[in-house]
């Protein structure tokens, strides 16, 4: 049988995503070895205790919830190259939303995979002349006036990926949006650390709400 | 060989991992571009995604700049650039460096000099702690792929309504982020209300940009929506703080 293109992706996906973990694995093991030393045993074992178990949960749901909205070349890209709820998801969502095509199309898998593979060059290449830069723009990015602007870059993000989601889908986000406002300013506990956490309740109860909406024919 | 945390080697090693993800993200490109080729898709309308997402991104690159600045003061500069341009994020780099050094005993932000094992352990922590997705992709990407097709192909209208829930679902989680600091306001303090009216200032503005495309057929602005907004929000950050924080 012909290989379609979605086959493809899969495939050279699995390859780069399997090479680039190993290579990451690689990098500690390659730094004991060059500088003839172990890591501190019982700080790794500590440390991966306090850090691990939260984020392997969180990974494993981030999986299930990110995939299906990044599509296949999307999620490969992503899951390499991280910041996905705060700049990877948002970019596929505007480039789907700009250019009027469905997610699970193959012409938004190719919008999706153009615009994260393009906000990750940027990032790549940002990162990188800001670490050449590294002196100079110090005192620049850490001046106190400029502080409080980078504090604030989700709210800013949401607050405009909001409104285009929001009004075009009133039905569906009333319900979940009041829930999301009412956990977070009621229990002390959700806070920027666990949001991640809520993303898939709040997905879960979104595709409840919607299920029931649909179900009753009020989704128009 | 001497260690240092900003020793020439370190810097080469990342160097090359660092070239290699910029070479998945240049091939994935490609490989999309080759695609809408066939399907003869608008070239225009690639170009325009292409450079919405470019100028969207800096901000949000800038941020992560200053995020490696702030843990360069402990972890010298070649692995927190490594940490940031791969799997993770701004948080989650934060606090798994700061998890590994207190568990040696070690604070975060005052550390002056690492050893070679301190700093093969905070590294090792930092990479094993986040190696779900990337492994987890490869192995049930396809099939939550399929599921979603296959649902699609059983009720094409419930597949499109799944998959904008999906959506507002992950925006209604950071829209409630937004107020997380919002009880403060009962006990007196203002700060709790920053988030939140720098989100209503980036909302403002994208639904003037979306006004303007309705009203005015400004459409060349809806291209810049989403970016400007960031912008605007970020930068009406600056006096909103010293007039609530």
């Amino acid at each position: 049988m012909k290989k379609t293109y979605m086959d493809s992706v899969h495939h050279d996906g699995r390859i780069w995503n399997l090479s680039m973990m190993v290579i990451l694995l690689l990098f500690p093991v390659l730094v004991a070895l060059i500088f003839k030393t172990a890591p501190n045993w019982h700080g790794l074992l500590m440390g991966l205790l306090a850090t691990a178990p939260m984020y392997w949960a969180v990974g494993v749901v981030e999986t299930i919830t990110y995939v299906p909205m990044l599509g296949a070349g999307g999620s490969y890209l992503s899951f390499v190259t991280g910041n996905i709820s705060n700049l990877k998801l948002p970019c596929a969502l505007n480039a789907l939303e700009q250019a009027g095509v469905k997610a699970n199309s193959e012409e938004g898998e190719i919008i999706s995979t153009v615009a994260i593979a393009v906000s990750s060059i940027v990032t790549t290449v940002i990162i990188a002349v800001g670490v050449v830069l590294i002196v100079p723009l110090t005192p620049l990015l850490s001046a106190p006036v400029l502080v409080p602007a980078f504090a604030q870059i989700l709210p800013a993000l949401f607050g405009g990926l909001g409104v285009v989601f929001v009004s075009k889908n009133w039905k569906i986000a009333v319900a979940p949006v009041v829930l999301m406002l009412a956990l977070f300013i009621f229990v002390p506990a959700l806070n920027a650390g666990t949001v991640g956490i809520m993303v898939p309740v709040s997905v879960l109860f979104t595709l409840g709400v919607s299920r029931l909406l649909y179900k009753k024919g009020l989704l128009g | 060989m001497k260690f240092s945390v900003n020793s020439p080697i370190l810097f080469v090693m990342v160097g090359v991992i660092i070239a290699l993800v910029l070479a998945q993200s240049v091939y994935f490109l490609c490989k999309a571009l080759r695609r809408a080729k066939e399907l003869g898709m608008d070239p225009q309308k690639l170009k325009k995604t292409a450079r919405t997402a470019a100028i969207f991104t800096i901000a949000p690159a800038v941020a992560i700049v200053i995020s490696v600045i702030t843990l360069s003061k402990d972890l010298g500069l070649p692995l927190p650039w490594l940490r940031l341009s791969v799997v993770g994020s701004m948080s989650y780099e934060t606090i798994a460096a700061t998890n590994a050094e207190s568990a040696m005993g070690l604070t975060f932000g005052r550390v002056t000099s690492l050893s070679a094992s301190e700093f093969v352990t905070i590294a090792s922590v930092m990479t094993l702690s986040i190696m779900v997705g990337i492994w987890l992709v490869p192995a049930i990407g396809e099939k939550l792929q399929n599921g979603m097709i296959s649902m699609e192909n059983r009720d094409k209208r419930w597949g499109d309504v799944f998959q904008s829930a999906m959506f507002i679902g992950m925006i209604a989680a950071f829209l409630g982020y937004v107020f997380c600091d919002f009880s403060t306001v009962f006990s007196g303090s203002t700060s709790g209300l920053i988030p939140v009216a720098v989100m209503a200032v980036s909302a403002i503005v994208m639904a003037l940009a979306g006004l303007a495309v309705k009203k005015l057929k400004w459409h060349w602005i809806a291209d810049y929506a989403l970016p400007v907004s960031l912008v605007a929000g970020m930068a009406s950050a600056i006096p909103i703080t010293a007039w609530l924080g």
